[in-house]
């Protein structure tokens, strides 16, 4: 018992020094940002690599997302005889949940894994201390154009898996399931607003674009100088980023909503 | 990684492909509303009882939509509820005695404001109150003076 709540003491502490640690680490990133945007071509590369080299995954997930979504969405309005609302649900659910979280998720999980991993295998082979050491900083040539990149792909792609999710469903619900297409675009064109639904869908995929971002460079930079704690980088950055996207997505969600 | 034009090609597509996504979510899923959108003007009606009106519902006449609700409130002098709807400047010669009323889309739909048209020639303008206002139909008063005509 005692020392379960050692555990869970430790446990909260480490908690709240990690939190600390990224919010400095964020702070210094911030002070940055002025400077990297005057060096571009390195953010535009890392914008192909972890924006342009996500069009394919983001796309094909999208549109089976769409498609997945009017099919049950058929299923349980066609009971109230409420199907021409197909678009309507089928457009809010990707423009102000679905959009942001999964890309975010899918983000963390194709692009994040892979800046933290760079960024740690750098730190592991000394390469960000010989920087240092030329008197290049790191966190200028390496650290910031990733994270500036990231912050700027996600809502991008946020916006493309909206859009070809509603085209997915679509697909399905106007083309197979027989919804009118008249009435699939007109009930969306009244129902959803732009700055209550989608600028928020915006706002939110700009959120998580920063907290992925944040956490897949900071876990990369703090890496252990070792193969497991490279590993374990890449591990947390996908585990945490899940975990807080959900999380900040229900307090944005409460704070629109509520 | 270097610098080449396939590369440029990419993330151009890539940049190029978010932002129309963005311009597709803003102009094609809402029909452009919210951002100022056409120039509208404001004319506030009165009601006892508003019902499930809320603040966005359409304002049509003759089951066009000419606008929408902006603004709803309470005036604690008079107790009664202040609404105000903002119409579409197209839409500038409704007669002034036009007359405003909750009513219900479908059985158990969303309540709008229809507008009936009077026969004033002098216009709705800007600033202007309407004054014939008609309440939402509230079912349970419905079914209670139902109710108590079948007693009798």
């Amino acid at each position: 018992m005692i020392s379960m709540w050692q555990d869970l003491r430790l446990a909260g502490r480490e908690f709240f020094e990690t939190l600390g640690a990224v919010t400095r680490f964020f702070l210094r990133l911030l002070v940055e940002v002025p400077a990297s945007l005057l060096r571009f071509g390195l953010v535009w590369q890392q914008l192909y690599r972890l924006g342009a080299h996500s069009l394919l995954i983001i796309g094909i997930s999208a549109i089976f997302v769409g498609m997945v979504l009017a099919l049950q969405g058929y299923h349980i309005l066609s009971q109230f005889g409420a199907v021409d609302s197909l678009g309507v649900m089928v457009a809010m659910t990707l423009v102000r949940e679905l959009g942001p979280v999964l890309t975010a998720v899918l983000f963390a999980g194709r692009s994040g894994t892979s800046l933290a991993s760079e960024i740690g295998l750098m730190r592991a082979t000394d390469q960000l201390s010989g920087m240092e050491m030329m008197a290049v900083d790191p966190i200028q040539r390496v650290v910031m154009p990733r994270f500036l990149a990231g912050v700027i792909a996600v809502p991008l792609l946020a916006a493309i898996f909206s859009a070809l999710g509603i085209f997915g469903g679509y697909i399905i619900g106007v083309g197979l399931l027989g919804v009118d297409a008249g009435s699939f675009w007109a009930q969306m064109n009244t129902a959803v607003d732009v700055r209550t639904d989608v600028m928020s869908g915006i706002w939110k995929s700009v959120a998580f674009g920063i907290t992925a971002s944040l956490i897949a460079v900071y876990e990369g930079y703090n890496a252990p100088p070792t193969a497991e704690g490279v590993s374990r980088a890449t591990t947390r950055a996908i585990v945490i980023t899940a975990v807080a996207v959900l999380a900040i997505n229900f307090v944005i969600t409460a704070m629109i909503v509520g | 990684m270097h610098h080449n034009k396939a590369m440029d090609f990419a993330t151009g597509l890539f940049v190029f492909l978010g932002i129309l996504a963005i311009f597709f979510l803003v102009t094609q899923t809402s029909g452009m509303r919210g951002f100022g959108g056409e120039p509208t003007y404001e004319v506030t009606a009165r009601f006892d009882d508003i019902g499930g009106l809320r603040a966005r519902a359409p304002v049509t006449m003759a089951g066009v939509r000419l606008g929408r609700v902006t603004d709803i409130s309470f005036d604690t002098d008079r107790l009664d509820a202040v609404v105000t709807l903002s119409i579409n400047t197209r839409y500038d010669n409704l007669p002034a005695d036009s007359i405003a009323s909750i009513r219900t889309s479908g059985l158990l739909g969303e309540q709008f404001i229809a507008l009936d048209p009077g026969g004033d020639p002098e216009p709705l303008a800007q600033g202007d109150v309407i004054i014939h206002t008609q309440s939402a139909l509230v079912i349970e008063n419905l079914i209670g003076q139902f109710l108590y005509s079948q007693g009798d």
